[in-house]
Parts: structure tokens; sequence; C-alpha cells
């Protein structure tokens, strides 16, 4: 009889990670309490962040973070759907494992050397040319002349956004992938026998079958987005600042405390960033249960 | 075979445990700005004695934290301490090394010191009141440079900074605006501009992004090829970074009115003066709890005061000036002390 043990080994291994989790919020409660008894909820809203002064805000980091993440992830999304169907339905067998194995090759890549390549080739690609033609070519529209204004530095949150939405592709595409691979083939083959078009296929057979697992896919991606730090603090010029034009500098919340954390000096200043930390936290928390219900939702209504 | 190399590795064991017993091994760490020319001190001291010196440069305000919680036996911060907050800590202060803070700038077509700023104009790029190169205030300096119609990218640290500490202190000794509404610390709230992570951060930044300016040390912009501007000076005289306008600078410094030599070297007198020049500071704890760590600490100093020269000039950092060393070593005896007698002494 080896059942006991093993089932003590398995109930103890899933016990010790809810004491993990447990700790790891309590600790930074903890760490944070001298900020969140300071500023208490106006650190949520305040703008300002003044090592002098000792005042601190979490506005522009979290705004920064939250909107870096949906650039990724709306970037990241159209592409890995371009991926995952075309290796899944489009690409010939041959063509079909290089793409893959390029794909989870980049998934391999260190997030530092993201970072480095944005810097050293993308920020002047989009300071020279991507950047001016998307002024002019939005300069007439009101409100979008506004968001792609600006000094055309090639630093700032568009720039952070497209090297995310590459950095998370590799992990969006594959899941998608995969989820689209669990479609039985005799339903598509059902489809292409009643003369439907591969774009009816995709439509109207595969996207309704595996909606839930894309948006998990989705998801998934969005929360590795938000907390990616290596690569945004190379590009996203690290100013906290609000800015409405996705081409000035700004910061998240993770850059932040990679940034500052060293230096920071005083308790204020430490459990600042402690707490920022927090607020990631929570947020990270938030998504994924937006994505139980959001899933549980949409399964229902297939279902 | 085996046997014989086992045999050789133990004998080389038992050597190096003999050598060992007498030989102390000490911790330092903090600025990063002190650290080419401590690190090569360093492996010249190690030649000359059995004692093992190992820094690590976690950043000035890394070190105080580490000296706070008594994990190395000396830090090293390019932002001076005040003397009432030393005597709070029981702490000792005394400069290392000087060396010179530039500001690098991409403008295509332009050639190294080719342009002149002075700290008017370098406050009002940085406060964001000045935001183009063609800027009647830099054109009125530099009548003779065709200068860009272009939006200046003012590039600052991004990361807690001794640097930054004594750039910020320039700026708040040259504009009353600057002191009051940014001031002077290892990281402020930057009214404008992007954020590099470290001088490499800076330097990257100012290379790729074109129509920008940064501040630097003066090795990070020589070792990059950056192009950098020169400075009037607080004499109104225009100079160019160099060794010897930073040992300008250095030379008019008057430590001896200065309590725990807390006195930053920014807009010094002198008509060579270079206005922003830069020191790192050792502290260390009055009543050290090792005696013979503190000694030897103590020790390579002395000798890195004594022999280090060469290595800072060649690696352009000013050396701290023979009177001054004389007044660090009385200062030492005077302060350092287990039980009551000097932990050091010449």
């Amino acid at each position: 009889m080896k059942d006991a043990p093993f089932r003590l080994g398995t109930r103890a291994s899933a016990w010790l990670l809810i004491l993990i989790f447990a700790g790891i919020l309590a600790s930074l409660l903890v760490l944070s309490w001298p900020s969140i008894r300071g500023f208490g909820v106006g650190f949520l809203v305040s703008s300002e962040w003044n090592p002098v002064t000792k005042e601190f805000g979490a506005w522009p980091s979290i705004v920064g973070t939250i909107v870096c993440s949906l650039i990724a992830i709306v970037l990241g999304t159209i592409l890995s759907f371009g991926i995952a169907f075309f290796i899944t339905e489009i690409a010939p067998r041959r063509i079909r494992g290089v793409v893959a194995r390029l794909i989870e090759l980049m998934a391999g890549i260190p997030s530092i050397i993201y970072g480095m390549w944005g810097l050293f080739v993308l920020v002047p690609f989009m300071a020279t040319t991507v950047q001016p033609w998307l002024m002019k070519v939005f300069a007439p529209v009101p409100v979008l002349n506004q968001i792609f204004g600006g000094a055309p530095t090639g630093v700032g949150l568009f720039t952070a956004g497209v090297v995310l939405a590459i950095m998370v592709t590799p992990l969006v595409s594959s899941v998608m992938r995969d989820v689209l691979a669990t479609v039985p083939a005799s339903m598509k083959e059902a489809a292409y026998a009643v003369s439907a078009t591969r774009w009816e296929v995709i439509r109207y057979v595969l996207l309704p079958k595996t909606k839930v697992g894309l948006i998990g896919a989705v998801i998934l991606g969005f929360g590795r987005a938000l907390g990616e730090t290596m690569a945004v603090t190379f590009v996203i010029g690290n100013a906290h600042a609000l800015t409405e034009s996705l081409f000035m500098p700004t910061t998240t919340i993770a850059a932040s405390i990679a940034n500052e954390f060293n230096e920071a000096t005083g308790t204020l200043y430490r459990s600042a960033l402690m707490e920022i930390g927090l607020i990631l936290f929570v947020i990270t928390f938030l998504i994924l249960l937006a994505s139980r219900l959001l899933i549980s939702l949409t399964s229902r209504q297939s279902g | 075979m085996f046997r014989s190399l086992s045999l050789l590795t133990a004998s080389a064991g038992l050597v190096l445990g003999g050598s060992l017993a007498s030989a102390e091994k000490i911790t330092g760490g903090g600025s990063t700005f002190i650290y080419p020319v401590l690190a090569k001190w360093v492996s010249n001291y190690e030649e000359t004695s059995s004692n093992k010196i190992n820094y690590q440069p976690i950043g000035s305000g890394g070190g105080i934290k580490a000296l706070t919680s008594g994990t190395v036996t000396f830090a090293a911060s390019d932002m001076p301490l005040h003397p009432d907050e030393l005597e709070k800590r029981g702490w000792g202060q005394w400069p290392m090394i000087t060396g010179g803070i530039v500001l690098a700038v991409n403008l295509p077509g332009i050639k190294d010191e080719a342009i002149v700023l002075d700290g008017k104009a370098l406050t009002d790029i940085y406060m964001g009141n000045i935001v183009s190169w063609d800027h009647g205030d830099i054109q009125k300096l530099n009548p003779n440079v065709d200068l860009p119609d272009r939006h200046i990218t003012v590039v600052h640290r991004s990361d807690g900074s001794g640097t930054t500490f004594n750039f910020t202190n320039y700026l708040s000794k040259v504009s009353p605006e600057w002191k009051s509404k940014v001031g002077s610390d290892t990281v402020v709230s930057w009214p404008t501009g992007v954020g590099g992570k470290g001088n490499a951060g800076v330097a990257n930044y100012v290379e790729t992004i074109p129509y920008s300016i940064g501040y630097v040390e003066y090795a990070y912009a020589l070792q990059n090829n950056l192009t950098v501007t020169t400075m009037t000076n607080q004499e109104g005289k225009v100079v160019k970074p160099s060794l010897d306008s930073f040992q300008s600078a250095a030379a008019n410094a008057d430590y001896a009115d200065h309590k725990d030599f807390y006195l930053i070297l920014t807009d010094q007198p002198g008509d060579a003066s270079w206005p922003i020049v830069a020191t790192t500071f050792i502290l260390m704890p009055e009543k050290p709890s090792s005696e013979a760590a503190a000694k030897t600490a103590l020790d390579f100093m002395a000798w890195s005061y004594a022999n280090g020269q060469d290595v800072s000039k060649h690696l352009d950092y000013v050396s701290i000036p023979q009177n001054v060393v004389t007044q660090i070593e009385k200062y030492w005896t005077a302060n350092v002390t287990s039980n009551g007698q000097p932990v050091w002494s010449k």
C-alpha cells in the first residue's frame, strides 16, 4: 500500500502552494504598510512621484502598465491568430514544422535580448520611419492626432507595446495552435464536403468550437505582458508621467521597481515601490478572475 | 596519476591555508562611479599584500544600506552624508576620488566640443523651458553654429544615482527655479525627458535618439565616443571637459573648513574649472566592529592614495591632492578608534 504516503505528498504540495501565495501577499502587505498608511487610497490616483519630497502616487505606472499591455495583446493577438491558423489549416506539412520550431525558438529567447534588440534596432526605426509616418497619417483626425502626436523619439509606450507584442506572440500562438488542433478533422472535412471555403470553415466551424480556448490564450498573453520587466525598461523611457500620446515616455510598475529599488533609500520610498508591486499582484489576480468568469460565461452560452 | 594530483592539491591547500591565516579578507560596496578605478587599485594592491579586498558596485544607496546592516566594512557613496547624519549613525567620511560629469549630445553634423552651454541654458533644457535646439539662448552662446530647428529630447538616469545627485546639485546651485521646483537628490521628479538605466543606459539613449542630450560620467563618454559639449563655468570662461579642467575644480576645493569633508565640488571657482565634478566618498563606522578589518580597509586606502595616481590618471579620474590626504590620515587617527586607540597609524 503506497497510496497513503502518495496522497499525503500531493496534498502537502497543494497546501504548500497556497501557503506560498498567502506568504507573498502577506509580506507585500507588511512591507508596503508605511506607504499604505501614509498615502491612503490617494496613492492609487496620485500622479506625483517625487523621491525628494517623499510624495508618491501610482497612477502613471498603473496606466502605463495597462495601456502598454493592451497595445501588446491587440497586436500580438492579430499576429498569433494568423500564425496559428496558418500552421493548422493552410501551411503544407513541411513548412508547418519549420514555422512551429521557429515560434518555439522565439519563446526561448531571454527577455533582455528583446530589450536590447528593441533599443538598438526598433527604436531608431520607429523614430525615423514608423512614428513620423503615423503622425502624418493621423494629423487631420481630431483625437488620434493627440494619441499619435508629440516628438517621434522612438522611445515610449508604443515601442514598448510593439516589443511586448513580439514577446507574447510565441506563447499566444502556440496555445491557439493547440486549441485549434482539438477540432476533429471529420468536422472540418464535413464542412469542406458541402463546398465551404477556407474562410467559411474558420468562421463557422473552428471559431465557434474553440472560442473559449482562444480567449484563454489571449488572457494568458495579457498576464505575461503585464509583468514583463527588462525589455520594457529598455524602451519605455522610464518617466513617471501621464501622457496622452503613445510616443511619449512613461513607465510601468515592473520597470519602476527594476529601475529604482536598488537605490531606494528611506522607508517611505521603499514601501511605495512595494505597494506598486502589490497593485500589480492585485491587477494580475483580477485579470485571471475576469478570464475565469468570461470563459465560464462563453462556454455556458455555446454549450 | 590521479593520486599524485590529489597529493598536489592537498599540499597546495596546505600552503594556501597557511598564508590565509594571517591575511584579512574584507568587503566594501557602493558607488559604481569609483568602480573602474577601485577595481584596478584592488588588483594592484593584492599583488603587494596578502589581504583581499572585495568591492561590489551596487550603487551608492545600496552601499549605505549594506553598511547600515553591517554586511560590509566600508561603503562608497557619490553623495556625501551631512555631518549631523554621520554623527547619528556613528560613521566617518572622507573623499576617495574625483571625476567629471559631461553632457553628451546627439546632433547630426555637429562636431565634438563644438557646442557651448551655460548653467542657465542647461537648466532651461532640463526644466523643459527650452524645447528646441535653435532657441535664442543656445544660439546666443553659439553664434557660429547652425543649430537645427529640432525638438530636444532630454535624457536622464532612471535609477537612483550619485551622478544624478551631483548633476542636480549643480543645477540647483545655478538656478533658484530648479532648487525650489525640483531640488537635488539621487533620484528627482524630472520635469521632462526619458530615463536610462545606469550610465550605459543614458549613453545608449543618447546614441539612438537624434537631437537628444544626456549627462554621463566622462569615462563613458570617452569609451563610447560620444559627442560632448563644452560649458561656461562660474567665472564666465568656456572650458572643455578634460582631466585638467576636472583637476582645476578639485584643486580649488577647500576641505579644511568642512567638517567630515562635507563639500560638493560642483560650480567651483577658477578660470579653468569644469563646473560639474563629482567626488566619491568613503563611509566607515568610527567604532568598527572588527578592528582588523577596519585596519585593512584603511591600509588599502592609504596605499591607494600613495600609489594609485597613475591608475586614476589613466582612467581620467582626479586623485585626491597630497595636502588633503594628510588631512584624511589625521582624521583617521582622530576618529576611527577601537577601545580609545586609533585603529590605523602611519
